[in-house]
């Protein structure tokens, strides 16, 4: 009923609106065309010069009202990069947005018609043409600098010590693995994939190096300050492994295995503290359209100081022994696993496994 | 009367259609109802075709908007007289389901993309403005001109057929990334849905190539005596840039969807590798294919794609705003040599798309650098925009209202095009609602504003009347600040890392902190919906009922399609083809408000 009402109200205003634009070209005719025309243009430039005063006046509340919702601490080294990166671009970019719109509005307000004023015959001038080719040349060679500096830093190597992780992504939900005390990611094929008989990867149990990984769902383990890498991968369609705290994204493809690696700065508690907020937790979202799903598609990332971690580590079952019944202690690789964090991980071998499936 | 040997050397398909030079009365042989509105070869009435069926999409691709916004904005509302109006799958209960909400987005992109925004207003305003304003009789080939716009109609029947498909209308966004848009089971939308949609685009690619085709051969074979390649108007520059971009790169989108099509129904694995379907309990046997390769292929298409959108409306913005500053374009060679550098760069840049799939980072600071050079050409026109508005004598008519708005906005979008340009904040930016303000605004409402800009002032031309002034400027300001108002506080849902594409954020607490804001802009997406309804009743009522036009040049313009009689027949001038002596914009020139570029160049005349 009151959508009917709704439309209703809608419908008059628009008659509304439809007459008076009727009578007003009527009354436009009997003032005679120049002299309409005349008040017309006055009035639309005015309107430019209001437009760009309640414009500026609206940049500036918008940003007073949301500067406190965007961004927020960076979690992650790589994060404050990022960031930094975002302000100089701000500075730049916003230096020119201001300038080019004031003159924009105000040149339309200042030349509006007027029956004494000539047009400046202007066609071209090659100086002024090199000046503002020039100029903004340099502004992005500084902005591309800056940015690739900051690009390669981000996107090279994971250092030899990173903790790996495997991420994949499945319709929807992500699901994480942990390479065991060998430190070895255990070979994988997708055709093995069960979720009835709790093998949600397709983990090979004829390679002995499947038997220690760790598969858990939607909560993620991470070291405070220690570099983590994670191998993204997915089971079904193109996922994305979203952490808007450490500001990284990666997509998750089908059959192409992806890497990304950061260090998290802060442990999740001592986020809740900073940011004041109890109920804080990092979350791993799927920024890549995946299906109907996708808006619910979570994941939670802990951040612990090094002691937790192994302290949830030694809870956790492989998910051979899990699969196998309980052939194997559960808590058997507890005791090295302590050693699993600290030795060198064999990266290359790692990914190559994964690589290879 | 070259132009007469010029046009019959080119128009071999035109034997149907005698060419009426030399007469007066334009409607001499018989013309049928059908050969007239329906399958006809004039260029005029194929303008008006695609322009009308531009409208009707752009109301239908709106009115998905409206509805997904409502979901957005009011998240745990029902309206029951949704299930009423659009049954069961769409919004059961009264709530829009989320297979559904996919596809109004998928849907909702494809056609503003493709159905309005580049058929709509390439279709639209190369038609009507290439013969008339280069002073030719019609396009090289009329007959394939008609193709065009059928074969639009036919992509257009197609897509609208989908959308009543028991299982709904393809669902995985208009960028269709496989394997989601390749197997039925992983979406609902990806089944018959899909299918359509590749039909679809298929028809509208052959469309836009018979086009594109026709448009860039009667360019540069039929322009009148005089009319050499530098005394165009800018609008015929850029309608000429454009149409090469579509001749170059849809193509390759169509092989890419024909792949699709392949690994859909004919067992290859060309995108498709290691994948295990939950909903149906398999593992695929493809192994071997790679999912980013459709990406390649479709950003090869989908990058210049942008600016076959942005750059037909720089060119109506650029002639009218010369026009109502009273003054020549600042800098015509380089408005000419920036669109030609967009052209040549928007080949080069589809990988900035594609910056967080696990591309190599080496090739991604390629593509940085690439990108971001695309600024120079983009600064260079905006700075040659404020300069012809400099010590003008500006009319605020609708149409340079909206060539005001469109400079505003292109500068406001194309700045946030730096920041997505730049691989490093792309890691944070990518996919989040940050993307969606900025192309909205630089692409969406900027193309949208060239389009208004170009349908107000040359309505007169089109229909030998004038729209509804008064509604013309409410249009105008509501539809200027109520695209700010949306999309401005975007950005902020982009910057705290708002993933697109989420119906709901209620299950996260990174991404609850907006509630109050997305009401509001459904709010304003809503009036700024409803007054581009009035504009569409302007446009027909003005048709039927606007204030008749008097003179042949009512904007007091320079170029050749106010030369024509108020209403042109089809061959557009009724004598010979007026030649030309000069460029379009010798405004303000030795005192004189504008010269046409008929007129002869006199011997006392200032040079520039």
């Amino acid at each position: 009923m009151s959508t009917i009402f709704l439309l209703l109200i809608l419908l008059l205003g628009f008659l509304i609106t439809f007459q008076i634009a009727k009578a007003s070209e009527y009354v436009g005719i009997l003032k005679g065309e120049k002299k309409n025309f005349e008040q017309n243009n006055r009035v639309n430039g005015f309107l430019m010069l209001a437009f760009l005063i309640l414009g500026l006046i609206g940049v500036y509340w918008c940003n007073e009202l949301y500067k406190g919702k965007i961004l927020g601490q960076s979690a992650s080294d790589h994060g404050e990069k990022i960031d930094t990166m975002l302000h100089i671009t701000l500075v730049i970019t916003g230096v020119v947005f201001f300038i080019t719109q004031i003159l924009l509005f105000w040149f339309a307000y200042r030349y509006q018609y007027s029956e004494k004023r000539k047009a400046f015959y202007f066609p071209h001038n090659n100086k002024l043409e090199l000046i503002w080719t020039v100029i903004p040349a340099i502004a992005l060679t500084v902005l591309v600098g800056f940015g690739l500096l900051y690009w390669f830093r981000i996107t090279g190597d994971a250092p030899k010590d990173a903790m790996q992780i495997e991420v994949t992504g499945k319709q929807f939900n992500w699901i994480f693995r942990y390479p065991g005390k060998d430190n070895i990611f255990g070979k994988k094929y997708y055709r093995n994939i069960s979720d009835k008989s709790d093998n949600q990867l397709g983990l090979l149990w004829d390679d002995p190096a499947t038997h220690d990984d760790i598969v858990v769902n939607t909560t993620m383990y991470l070291v405070v300050n220690k570099p983590v890498k994670l191998i993204i991968n997915s089971r079904d369609v193109i996922h994305d492994v979203g952490l808007v705290h450490f500001r990284m994204k990666m997509d998750a493809v089908p059959g192409t295995p992806t890497t990304m690696w950061f260090t998290p700065k802060y442990t999740t508690e001592e986020m809740k503290k900073m940011t004041n907020d109890p109920d804080f937790d990092y979350e791993l979202s799927c920024d890549q359209m995946c299906g109907k799903g996708h808006f619910s598609m979570k994941g939670i990332v802990k951040v612990v100081t090094p002691d937790e971690f192994i302290l949830w580590r030694a809870k956790q079952q492989p998910n051979y022994a899990r699969v196998m019944g309980g052939e194997k202690g559960p808590a058997a690789p507890a005791a090295d696993s302590t050693k699993a964090t600290t030795t060198k991980t064999n990266s290359e071998a790692a990914t190559k496994l994964v690589a290879e499936k | 009367m070259s132009n007469e040997a010029t046009l019959h050397g080119h128009t071999g398909v035109d034997t149907s259609h005698e060419v009426h030079h030399g007469e007066h009365d334009v409607h001499h042989h018989k013309e049928t109802f059908i050969t007239k509105y329906v399958f006809s070869q004039d260029h005029k009435m194929i303008c008006k075709q695609f322009l009308i069926t531009g409208m009707v999409w752009a109301i239908l691709g709106g009115l998905m908007s409206v509805l997904f916004r409502l979901q957005l904005g009011y998240p745990d509302a029902t309206f029951p007289w949704l299930e009423d109006i659009l049954g069961k799958w769409w919004a059961k209960g009264g709530h829009i389901q989320p297979e559904a909400y996919y596809a109004l987005v998928t849907m909702h992109g494809t056609v503003l993309v493709f159905f309005v925004l580049t058929g709509g207003l390439s279709g639209t305003f190369a038609n009507f403005l290439i013969p008339l304003q280069v002073g030719a009789r019609d396009m090289a080939s009329p007959f394939l001109n008609m193709l065009s716009y059928w074969f639009f109609w036919m992509a257009s029947v197609v897509i609208l057929c989908s959308l009543f498909l028991s299982t709904g209308p393809a669902s995985g966004g208009w960028t269709s990334y496989p394997p989601l848009s390749a197997l039925g089971g992983a979406s609902e939308g990806s089944k018959a849905g899909m299918d359509f949609w590749i039909i679809g685009m298929a028809l509208f690619v052959v469309s836009s190539l018979l086009g594109g085709l026709n448009y860039i051969t009667t360019i540069l074979n039929m322009r009148t005596k005089g009319m050499s390649m530098t005394r165009l108007p800018l609008t015929i520059w850029a309608l000429f840039f454009t149409a090469i971009l579509g001749v170059l790169s849809f193509p390759v989108l169509l092989s890419g969807l024909i792949l699709l099509l392949f690994d859909r129904h004919a067992g290859t694995s060309f995108y498709l590798s290691d994948i295990f379907i939950a909903s149906t309990n398999t593992a695929l046997p493809s192994e071997g294919g790679s999912a980013i390769l459709f990406q390649h292929l479709f950003w090869f298409l989908g990058h210049p794609e942008v600016y076959i959108i942005i750059l037909p409306a720089m060119g109506l913005v650029s002639e009218v705003m010369s026009v109502n500053a009273r003054k020549p374009i600042f800098g015509y060679m380089a408005m000419v040599g920036s669109l030609f550098a967009i052209a040549i760069l928007a080949f080069l840049v589809w990988a900035h798309h594609m910056f967080v799939t696990g591309l190599n980072p080496f090739l991604g600071s390629v593509f940085v650098l690439l990108t971001l050079l695309i600024a120079v050409p983009s600064a260079i026109k905006v700075f040659n925009w404020l300069t012809t508005i400099w010590k003008g004598n500006i009319r605020f008519t609708p149409a340079m209202l909206f060539a005001i708005g469109f400079v505003s906005l292109f500068i406001s979008g194309g700045l946030t095009g730096i920041w997505l340009g730049n691989s490093t904040l792309d890691i944070h930016l990518h996919d989040t609602l940050f993307v969606v303000a900025h192309f909205h605004i630089v692409m969406g409402v900027s193309a949208f504003f060239g389009m208004f800009c170009g349908i107000y002032h040359w309505f007169p031309k089109m229909y030998g009347r004038y729209m509804n002034n008064t509604m013309a400027y409410i249009h105008f300001w509501v539809t200027l600040a109520g695209a700010y108002l949306i999309f401005w506080p975007m950005h902020y849902e982009g910057l705290a890392g708002m993933p697109r594409r989420y119906l709901d954020t209620s299950g996260w607490h990174s991404f609850n902190n907006f509630i109050g804001l997305n009401r509001f802009i459904s709010t304003v997406a809503m009036i700024v919906f409803s007054v581009q309804i009035m504009f569409v009743f302007n446009f027909f009522y003005s048709i039927f009922k606007g204030r008749k036009v008097t003179s042949t040049n009512p904007w007091g313009a320079n170029t050749l399609e106010w030369t024509t009689p108020i209403h042109p027949g089809h061959g557009n001038w009724p004598g010979e083809i007026p030649e030309v002596h000069r460029w379009a914009y010798d405004y303000a020139k030795d005192g004189r408000e504008f010269i046409q570029q008929t007129e002869p160049i006199s011997a006392n005349e200032s040079k520039h």
